[in-house]
């Protein structure tokens, strides 16, 4: 079978996609640099969650797309919750959804189709990093959705994330 | 090495499966349940020891552990080896879903006095607990004779991808534990709900022990302990995450004819993951 593997579009591209279709959702994901040994740049997994923490929409999952025969998948697990909530039924990798590791710093991330059917309510963005020879740390920030007016909410991780910030706006 | 597993009950009674007889415990623990990619291979120790999970008396005979795979077909073992005190193999999960690894066999065992007073049993060790034997040895009008119907099975499971529940079908054949709660889905936290037949009914009062793995770093077994209710079913609270080792007992007096009593036990690794 084969498989094609798309990095997440290049942030214009999405940005521009969110101003045709109307709300996006951004994410401003804070990847710590930390001082040890050997370092790998962390799995992520970003999702929207609804309140019975069933999945609403998945946003991005970030791992080695590149290594051969998929072994990047390997690891997909220890996003323990996602690949619970998630992960294990699906098939990756998926286009648009499949995307590279990211270093430390920040990394802003727009979604607009991925969030273009959720309906109104409650949710919660959803991130969770793992780390290869390193360990795991999972954020939440709720939200109502669509946004009535501009938001900022962040959430600060103590070892595998840095500040993770979510930006809606009406 | 017997590999067939066609009609399952046919294989049970045969009994080409024997477990220790041992009041050490039968365990087989795989490194992990919980799997991704899609072709994942998982290792498995199996042992008899003291200490769950800590291989320090037996290793355990593969020729009665079999694998079967989310299509309900037989998997094979591989890289089988066998040590002093533990066993080892993979599994190729080469198909998602859920995998399950066994032992199990089921027969008639029988004690009776000879007419000067001597105690008599069936099958004797290392005999095979088969019909014939069993018409050959047992003498039917023994003094104070006891034919029991018993079972042992032992288990664990492997998902890779999503949980699946082909593998996890009942043989309806001696004591046996079908999911509520998928058995690879389970968190420290959450309760989970696990149903015990009984040749293929609820298995009401069955007594079943669940203890967690890492005894040796701690001072008490730290067992729970449960019975399982008039649906045959018991409620889990894992206290922490981790392997765990569960064991199960029951019996009654309705059995089928010539036994007049019925004895199965149970036992399966689980792996309770944080959430």
């Amino acid at each position: 079978m084969l498989k094609r593997v798309t990095r997440l579009l290049p942030l214009s591209a999405l940005a521009l996609a969110g101003a045709v279709q109307g709300q996006t959702l951004e994410v401003d994901l804070g990847i710590p640099r930390l001082q040890v040994a050997e370092y790998h740049k962390p799995y992520v997994a970003l999702w929207v969650a609804r309140e019975d923490n069933s999945v609403a929409a998945n946003l991005a999952v970030l791992y080695d797309v590149e290594l051969k025969d998929e072994e990047g998948e390997k690891w997909l697990k220890d996003m323990r919750q996602w690949w619970r909530r998630s992960g294990r039924s699906l098939d990756m990798p998926i286009d648009g959804l499949s995307g590279a590791t990211k270093g430390p710093g920040e990394h802003r991330l727009v979604f607009s189709d991925r969030v273009a059917d959720l309906a109104p309510g409650e949710y919660r963005l959803m991130v969770e990093a793992a780390r290869e020879v390193g360990g795991r740390e999972m954020l939440e920030v709720p939200f109502q959705w669509p946004p009535q007016k501009t938001l900022e909410a962040a959430a600060s991780g103590d070892e595998e994330l840095a500040t993770v910030k979510l930006i809606l706006a009406p | 090495m017997k590999k067939t597993l066609a009609i399952v009950a046919a294989a049970l009674t045969a009994a080409s499966v024997t477990l220790p007889v041992s009041a050490h415990r039968a365990w087989i623990l795989p490194v992990a349940t919980v799997l991704s990619s899609d072709d994942p291979w998982v290792s498995f120790d199996a042992a008899i020891s003291n200490d769950i999970f800590h291989p320090d008396y037996h290793a355990m005979r593969l020729d009665g552990v079999q694998a079967i795979g989310p299509d309900g077909q037989p998997v094979e073992l591989q890289n089988s080896h066998s040590g002093k005190h533990r066993s080892n193999f993979d599994l190729n999960l080469a198909q998602p879903g859920t995998y399950k690894v066994y032992s199990a066999s089921a027969g008639l065992s029988a004690r009776w006095e000879t007419a000067d007073g001597e105690r008599k049993f069936w099958p004797g060790r290392g005999e095979r607990p088969d019909p014939e034997g069993f018409k050959k040895n047992v003498p039917m009008d023994g003094k104070n004779l006891q034919i029991t119907q018993g079972s042992r099975r032992l288990e664990t499971f492997v998902t890779a991808g999503a949980p699946s529940t082909t593998a996890l079908k009942a043989s309806n054949v001696g004591l046996e534990l079908v999911p509520v709660t998928h058995p690879n889905d389970l968190y420290a936290g959450e309760a989970a709900t696990f149903t015990f037949l009984i040749d293929g009914e609820p298995a009401v009062g069955a007594e079943v022990a669940v203890i967690p793995g890492g005894s040796r770093y701690r001072d008490a077994q730290a067992e729970i302990k449960l019975s399982s209710d008039d649906k045959g079913q018991v409620s889990i609270d894992w206290p922490q995450a981790g392997m765990y080792f569960l064991e199960a007992e029951y019996s009654d007096d309705r059995a089928e004819a010539p036994a007049t009593s019925r004895r199965g036990t149970y036992t399966a690794t689980f792996e309770v993951l944080p959430l």
